[in-house]
C-alpha cells in the first residue's frame, strides 16, 4: 500500500532523501571547525575575553591546528566520498533559474533542491572559507617568514570572522527557529526530510523524487 | 531570462567574492585607515593583547617593586609610590604592532629612563638595558642610546588612566619608533649590561632593532 496525503488516516509520514552521507559530512565538518575556530579565535581576538582565558599560546595552537584538521578532513571527505553526487551538488548551486532570479526578488516561485538564498549562501560560505584559509596561512607563514607579512591580511581575517558570524547567526536562526525553514535540520543531520514539508518549500525537487 | 535557461550565478558569487576578498591583501589597510579615521573615537579600541604565559601578571600596589641592578653603583628597589614621585614625562604617539595593526594618538605618562636610572648611578660600561617580565620567559632589551630617544618611556598611565592589566600594569616600556614587541609589559626589573641578549621574540626570528618600516623584512 503506497501512503497518500490528507486521506486523514494516522501514518508514518513519509520520508526522501535530501543529503547523502559525503554532503552531510562536508556541512558538518564546516560546522564543528567554524565552532572550534569561532571560539578559539573569540579568545585569542577580544581583549576581554583574553584576560578571563589566559593560555594564549595553548589557544593558539588549538586554532591553528583545527585550522589545518578542517582543510584536511575536507580533502578526506572529497576522496573517499560521492564525489559524482558532490559534483552534482556544486552544479545546482552554480545554477539560478528564472524562478530563482524571481524567489530573490522576493516573488513564492517554486524553488528546487536548494532555494535561491541557500544557493546564495553555499557561494559565500566556499568563498569565505577559500579566503579565510589563504588569510590563516598568511598569517601563520608571516610570524615564521616576513616576505609573507602584508599589512592587511589581518584585516581581511577580522573581516571575514565578523560578516560570517552575522551568516552564521542568520543561518542558525533559519536552521533552528524560523517554522517554515527549520525542519531542513532534520535533512542535515539524518540525510531524509519528510515530503510533504519538501512538497511545499522544493517542489520542483520534490516532485522528482520517488 | 526565458524560464528555463539558466545561468552561472552560483560560481559568479564565488569567483567575484574571492576576488574581492584577496585583492583587500593590497587595499585591505589603506581602507581601514580611512575608515578608523572617520569613525566615533571610541567606537574602535583597535588593541589586540597578545600575551605568552597561561595568565596574565597581577599587579599588588603593596608587594609591587622595580628592580634596577646590574652595571650600577647602587642598585635599586622601587616601590610604586616611589615611582610616581618621580619626574613624570607626557607624550602622544601611535603604537605599532608588526602584525599589521596600528592604534593611532596614544596618550603616554610616565618616566623618562635618564630620571628612573638616575639614582641606580649607570656604570661608565653599561650598554643596554634589558627589560624582565612578571610574564615568564617574557624579556626583551633597549640600547641605552635607544632608551634616551625623545619619546621613549617607562610607562604608567594610557589616556589618562593607570595603565590596565592587560596592557601591562603597572608598568611597560614605550618607544614608538619600534614595533610593539620591543614595549615590554608588567616590568619588574631592569637590568644594565654591556650587550644584548636576544628577546622573547628576537629567538623567534624578529629583529632586535624593530624600527617601524625599517625593520623585519619591510
Amino acid at each position: 500500500m503506497t501512503p497518500t496525503r490528507g486521506s486523514g488516516a494516522r501514518m508514518a509520514p513519509e520520508y526522501i532523501e535530501r543529503f547523502s552521507r559525503t554532503e552531510r559530512a562536508v556541512h558538518w565538518v564546516h560546522a564543528v571547525a567554524f565552532l572550534v575556530l569561532l571560539a578559539t579565535g573569540l579568545a585569542l581576538y577580544l581583549p576581554s575575553l583574553s584576560q578571563l582565558i589566559g593560555r594564549r599560546p595553548l589557544l593558539k595552537d588549538a586554532h591553528v591546528y583545527t585550522a589545518v584538521g578542517w582543510i584536511a578532513a575536507l580533502v578526506l571527505v572529497v576522496v573517499l566520498g560521492d564525489r559524482r553526487r558532490l559534483r552534482e551538488t556544486v552544479r545546482e548551486f552554480d545554477r539560478f533559474d528564472l524562478d530563482d532570479v524571481l524567489w530573490l526578488q522576493r516573488y513564492p516561485t517554486p524553488q528546487g533542491r536548494f532555494n535561491a538564498g541557500q544557493k546564495v549562501n553555499a557561494a559565500l560560505t566556499a568563498a569565505f572559507a577559500v579566503l579565510f584559509a589563504v588569510s590563516g596561512s598568511l598569517l601563520w607563514l608571516g610570524e615564521r617568514d616576513h616576505r609573507f607579512q602584508f599589512a592587511s591580511t589581518i584585516i581581511l581575517h577580522d573581516w571575514l570572522t565578523l560578516i560570517s558570524l552575522i551568516l552564521f547567526v542568520g543561518h542558525l536562526y533559519l536552521a533552528l527557529i524560523y517554522p517554515a525553514t527549520r525542519h531542513s535540520l532534520r535533512g542535515i543531520t539524518t540525510g531524509s526530510v519528510r515530503r510533504d514539508w519538501a512538497e511545499r518549500h522544493h517542489p520542483k525537487w520534490a516532485r522528482e523524487q520517488r | 531570462m526565458k524560464p528555463r535557461e539558466t545561468r552561472t550565478y552560483g560560481r559568479r558569487a564565488f569567483l567575484g567574492v574571492t576576488a574581492v576578498g584577496l585583492s583587500s591583501l593590497v587595499w585591505g589597510r589603506t581602507a581601514w585607515d580611512a575608515f578608523v579615521a572617520v569613525a566615533p573615537p571610541g567606537l574602535i579600541s583597535g588593541w589586540r593583547i597578545y600575551t605568552v604565559a597561561a595568565t596574565m601578571p597581577q599587579f599588588d600596589p603593596a608587594s609591587w617593586r622595580l628592580n634596577i641592578d646590574g652595571l650600577v653603583g647602587s642598585p635599586q628597589s622601587i616601590t610604586y609610590d616611589e615611582l610616581r614621585a618621580l619626574p613624570s614625562a607626557e607624550q602622544v604617539s601611535s603604537f605599532h604592532c608588526v602584525t599589521g595593526w596600528t592604534v593611532p594618538d596614544v596618550h603616554w605618562r610616565g618616566v623618562r629612563f635618564a630620571d628612573l636610572l638616575a639614582s641606580a648611578e649607570p656604570s661608565a660600561a653599561a650598554r643596554v638595558l634589558t627589560f624582565t617580565s612578571a610574564e615568564k620567559p617574557y624579556v626583551d632589551t633597549l640600547s641605552l642610546q635607544q632608551a634616551q630617544l625623545a619619546d621613549v618611556m617607562l610607562a604608567y598611565e594610557m589616556d589618562g588612566q593607570p595603565l590596565a592589566r592587560e596592557h601591562g600594569a603597572p608598568v611597560r616600556v614605550v618607544i614608538p619608533e619600534m614595533y610593539g614587541y620591543k614595549g615590554v609589559k608588567w616590568v619588574e626589573r631592569i637590568t644594565l649590561g654591556a650587550d644584548a641578549q636576544p628577546g622573547y621574540w628576537e629567538q623567534r626570528g624578529y629583529d632586535t632593532d624593530a624600527w617601524i618600516g625599517r625593520s623585519n623584512g619591510a
